[in-house]
């Protein structure tokens, strides 16, 4: 009789691996869309940017501007949801035992890892897609490679996400809210998003162009030419950043 | 509700019978060292299949070590350890669908809502419990919209608990489980874990609450300073003791005249201006011995009782100190 009622008896087992990926990558999609802060990072800030400085000449950038800034706020766009928005994420969900609690489950570190990148893939695909939305209202025509800006957007993705990871692992969760948004400010400045590298005094210009925003803003420039290049020194650049910070992230990374 | 006989292996799930035919933790000089401070000190333990373990420690003892490194979120600087006859660390994959975890804190996101919650960690397992079946066992009928922030210490603590059974395990580990709880939840937690062991699972908690462990454990384990000092049911730990008897009367009695009277082994002493303990075990004799004293001396002995131990007294004699924060 207590056969039936036995609601509790053990009966464990694992879900399949895509059904527990997607179930956690679908969970953090929401936790990031649910978070007012985060948007305004990554919807609101490229969007504004995007609108005032095409519609306010305010900076010279040639004769079509949105030509000019669109490459540059869909780097931006990826930089602030797979590196700042990550790094914040993920240094709180550490705080509040999240990393651990999941890690016990048959989801696993990996399973978690791989869904986290897919959440992040399916924010910039709506970022991407408003941007562009934006940018055809403000009169932008689609021309270049999509190949290559497909290309540049992936390997930017995985740069950025291993260096937020690798701050998340390395600094407590408040740090990393204000360091990750410092860098966020300083890479929006410095790294040719609303404005070319090209107008940065002399002396700042050779370290700024190693950086990852400087390579991902360039690549996605070249992309978006009418007569499309593959901007091969930015995509070794952003390779290189890419290995450093995925390595570099796997190996300091904390999960408690 | 009637306790059931727990020998009686048919009334449970096969996996509680396959279940009881093996230890379900076995552990064997595990040493744990953080930096120089060593938490565990060569700590040999088994754990029954299908019964409730409760290990008790003062803080700082090395319950949470204990219990983490079954879980395989630490790694032993030596000695082996077994959980479901797996290698919580080697064989982590096997391991982690067969086991329902809930963390002394935190787990969860601040920003989610339960049923949300349940349903992400459902998703995870190949046969889960229905969320709705948790929610209403629980009581968080109340809460399953709010986040989880904003929810009481309690419901929290329930919630964290609703977490490690959703992808029905064989084993749970609870961390303080009923911490924070008021006595009502702390019954219902308690109700809930037996109906657990009755229906198959095996439960591993920590506790510093005397009373949950002599309630609920069919196992005490005892931990102090990384070693463990004592294992056994609660009556094993308590039972065969000696048993102490107290009077009060006027203090500074002379006590030598009534010591003679006591068996050997038997002694007497003040405990406190004007309380006296006989301790050994307490006879009638012993009894008859100190009022027939009493009355030749003149002395009226006031509340004089017998007193059994309590595993309070067990815990105190084995580690020297109280279990409370």
């Amino acid at each position: 009789m207590r056969e039936e009622n036995a609601a509790f008896a053990p009966r464990p087992g694992a879900a399949p691996a895509l059904r527990r990926v997607t179930a956690q990558a679908t969970m953090e999609l929401r936790l990031q869309l649910r978070n007012g802060e985060q948007l305004l990072l990554t919807m609101a800030i490229p969007v504004l940017l995007l609108v005032f400085f095409t519609v306010a000449p305010v900076l010279d950038l040639g004769r079509d501007r949105v030509d000019f800034l669109l490459p540059g706020v869909i780097a931006l766009a990826v930089m602030s949801t797979a590196f700042t928005g990550q790094a914040i994420a993920t240094a709180f969900d550490r705080r509040h035992g999240v990393l651990k609690r999941l890690g016990a489950t048959p989801l696993g570190r990996s399973g978690l890892i791989l869904a986290k990148t897919l959440a992040i893939l399916a924010v910039e695909v709506l970022q991407i897609a408003v941007l562009l939305a934006v940018a055809a209202i403000l009169g932008w025509r689609p021309h270049g490679s999509g190949a290559a800006a497909l290309a540049f957007v992936l390997l930017g993705t995985a740069a950025f996400s291993g260096l937020g990871l690798l701050m998340a692992g390395l600094l407590r969760a408040e740090a990393t809210l204000g360091a990750a948004n410092l860098v966020y400010l300083v890479l929006l400045v410095l790294g040719g998003v609303v404005f070319p590298v090209s107008l940065l005094p002399t002396s700042l210009r050779l370290g700024v162009s190693f950086l990852p925003i400087t390579a991902l803003t360039g690549g996605l420039r070249a992309a978006f030419q009418p007569a499309a290049m593959t901007s091969v020194r930015d995509l070794i650049q952003l390779a290189a950043w890419a290995a450093a910070g995925i390595a570099a992230a796997s190996t300091t990374f904390r999960w408690e | 509700m009637l306790e059931q006989p727990r020998t009686e292996g048919w009334t449970r799930s096969t996996w509680g019978r396959v279940a009881a035919m093996a230890a379900a933790i076995e552990v064997v000089g595990l040493v744990k060292r953080y930096g120089s401070r060593t938490a565990l000190h060569g700590l040999t333990l088994g754990v029954e299949a299908g019964a409730i373990t409760a290990i008790l420690g003062p803080n700082g003892a090395g319950k949470t070590t204990l219990i983490e490194t079954c879980e395989g979120f630490r790694r032993q600087d030596a000695g082996t350890v077994r959980v479901l006859g797996l290698d919580p660390h080697r064989q982590a994959r096997q391991l982690k669908p067969r086991i329902g975890v809930m963390l002394q804190q935190g787990g969860m996101y601040p920003a989610a809502r339960p049923r949300e919650l349940l349903n992400l960690l459902a998703s995870f397992y190949a046969r889960p419990l229905p969320p709705e079946l948790l929610i209403r066992r629980l009581g968080l009928e109340e809460a399953t919209r709010t986040p989880v922030r904003r929810l009481s210490g309690g419901q929290q603590q329930r919630l964290a608990l609703a977490a490690a059974l959703i992808g029905r395990p064989e084993l749970l580990f609870l961390d303080e489980p009923t911490t924070g709880l008021d006595p009502q939840a702390r019954q219902g937690t308690w109700e809930l874990i037996q109906e657990l062991r009755r229906d198959g699972v095996t439960v591993v908690l920590t506790t510093h609450y005397m009373e949950e462990a002599e309630r609920l454990a069919d196992t005490v384990v005892i931990v102090d300073h990384g070693r463990l000092v004592a294992q056994g049911s609660p009556q094993q730990l308590v039972g065969g003791a000696p048993t102490s008897l107290e009077f009060q009367a006027r203090p500074g009695l002379e006590l030598t005249g009534l010591q003679g009277r006591l068996p050997d082994g038997v002694l007497v002493r003040e405990a406190s201006a004007g309380r006296y303990r006989v301790e050994g075990t307490a006879t009638p004799e012993v009894m008859a011995a100190v009022a027939g004293w009493c009355a030749e001396q003149g002395v009226l002995a006031g509340e004089m009782r017998v007193t059994g131990r309590s595993l309070e007294d067990v815990f105190l004699e084995l580690t020297g100190r109280g279990l409370s924060r």
